[in-house]
């Protein structure tokens, strides 16, 4: 029983040391990709980015809508519902924003990448690039981090910006809000510090949920069943990682 | 060859939004400072009590920030409390019998210091000292000079 404990934690840490290696490899092949194979990359932007615009775009609508709402029959209780835009701001930029979005980024976009590699390994298409004396570390999985790493940034940014034009839209156009109040407790109490605190999240979630979509897929069993599992995993393990990331992160700047 | 065409577009149009987003969020969300911070002179005041002032809380003169407060030290020979403060170079035509006051911002926001103008024909301008300053308004004290007031009149 305690020996069995034992190799579970051990085989966890050989795991995550692989991870941490595989990620520097990654990291190592990162700038002669951007520089020789630049189209692959945008390809993969095209992919985890642009696809995903809509639904991050609707999702940051409805979640500042309802902060709008919330804020605002909260708020008014003590007769401050001019601050709603501040409560808005804070949530969206320094926590929702990052956070759902990389939850939805892994979802969207994180599962797409892990079942594609997946599928790619149970085809037989990653050996068969070996074959060909390809890298399929450089010629598949590095476009595919670097395009997630660099949209979900891009990503959560967009999410922010329209979760605050819906809390707009809900405190100032649907229950009145006076328009210079709503945004004039926002620029006095936001600092550039906030806005940092949002943009660091957003890229460490990034790399994360990128990094771990593209290794669960790498190393995926290479049979339907194992594809599919893979990709459950890398949504969970993201999930997970992003709550416990932003915990820490949030820790670190208090 | 039209595919690609494609791809690139969406790709490009969304790393604008997404730069635009990003854009917003540093200058439209944050306050903007009329304040630069280029050239400055430094001047001094003291106060008995700041409040809760603090490091980069603005200086300004009919509401308008001209300045901002670079540290909050406490002097343990005088026993009270001395607040460096920069001026924009600017507005370097400030009498030097002015007056410093801690204020609040609204009704629970932030302090600043208020300068109200005086009459001389000095000029402040680098290390020079405040000397009249009026002390941040400690709420408790207001309550407490308040109950005693009231008890003074019910005799």
């Amino acid at each position: 029983m305690l020996q069995e404990i034992w190799y579970t934690f051990i085989d966890f840490v050989r795991t995550f040391g692989a991870l941490q290696l595989f990620f520097v490899r990654l990291l190592v092949n990162s700038p002669s990709i951007i520089m020789r194979r630049g189209g692959l990359v945008v390809k993969q932007i095209h992919n985890a980015g642009a696809l995903s615009l809509v639904i991050i775009m609707v999702c940051g609508f409805f979640v500042g809508g309802v902060l709008g709402l919330q804020g605002y029959s909260n708020l008014s209780k003590f007769n401050a519902e001019d601050s709603v835009g501040t409560f808005a701001a804070f949530s969206l930029l320094k926590e929702l924003g990052p956070v759902i979005t990389a939850l939805l980024f892994a979802g969207r976009a994180g599962t797409a990448l892990a079942s594609e590699i997946g599928l790619m390994k149970a085809t037989d298409q990653l050996s068969a690039m070996e074959m060909m004396a390809i890298n399929p570390l450089r010629r598949v999985l590095v476009p595919r981090f670097l395009g997630g790493a660099i949209s979900m940034p891009l990503l959560a940014a967009v999410f922010s910006v329209v979760g605050l034009f819906g809390a707009h839209i809900v405190a100032v156009n649907l229950l009145g809000v006076d328009q210079g109040a709503f945004w004039q407790q926002i620029q006095s109490t936001l600092e550039i510090s906030d806005i940092n605190e949002g943009i660091i999240k957003s890229i460490v979630f990034g790399i994360v949920a990128s990094l771990l979509a593209v290794w669960e897929g790498y190393n995926a069993v290479p049979t339907a069943e194992g594809v599919g599992r893979a990709t459950t995993r890398s949504v969970v393990i993201s999930a997970i990682s992003v709550l416990i990331l932003d915990f820490m992160i949030t820790a670190s700047f208090i | 060859m039209q595919q690609t065409r494609s791809v690139e577009l969406g790709t490009g149009l969304f790393v604008l939004l997404g730069l635009a987003a990003l854009f917003f969020l540093t200058t439209q969300t944050t306050g903007s400072d009329s304040f630069s911070g280029d050239e400055t002179y430094t001047v001094t005041a003291r106060f008995q009590n700041v409040g809760s002032l603090k490091d980069r809380a603005p200086v300004a003169m009919s509401g308008v920030t001209i300045g901002r407060v670079t540290s909050v030290k406490f002097d343990p020979e005088a026993l009270d409390a001395e607040v460096t403060f920069v001026i924009d170079s600017r507005y370097n035509q400030i009498p030097d019998d002015s007056d410093a006051s801690i204020l609040t911002a609204g009704l629970l926001g932030s302090q600043y210091i208020g300068l109200q103008a005086g009459g001389s024909e000095f000029y402040l301008e680098e290390g020079s000292e405040i000397q009249f300053t009026q002390s941040a308004i400690v709420i408790e004290n207001l309550i407490s000079k308040y109950l005693f007031k009231s008890g003074d009149g019910a005799e």
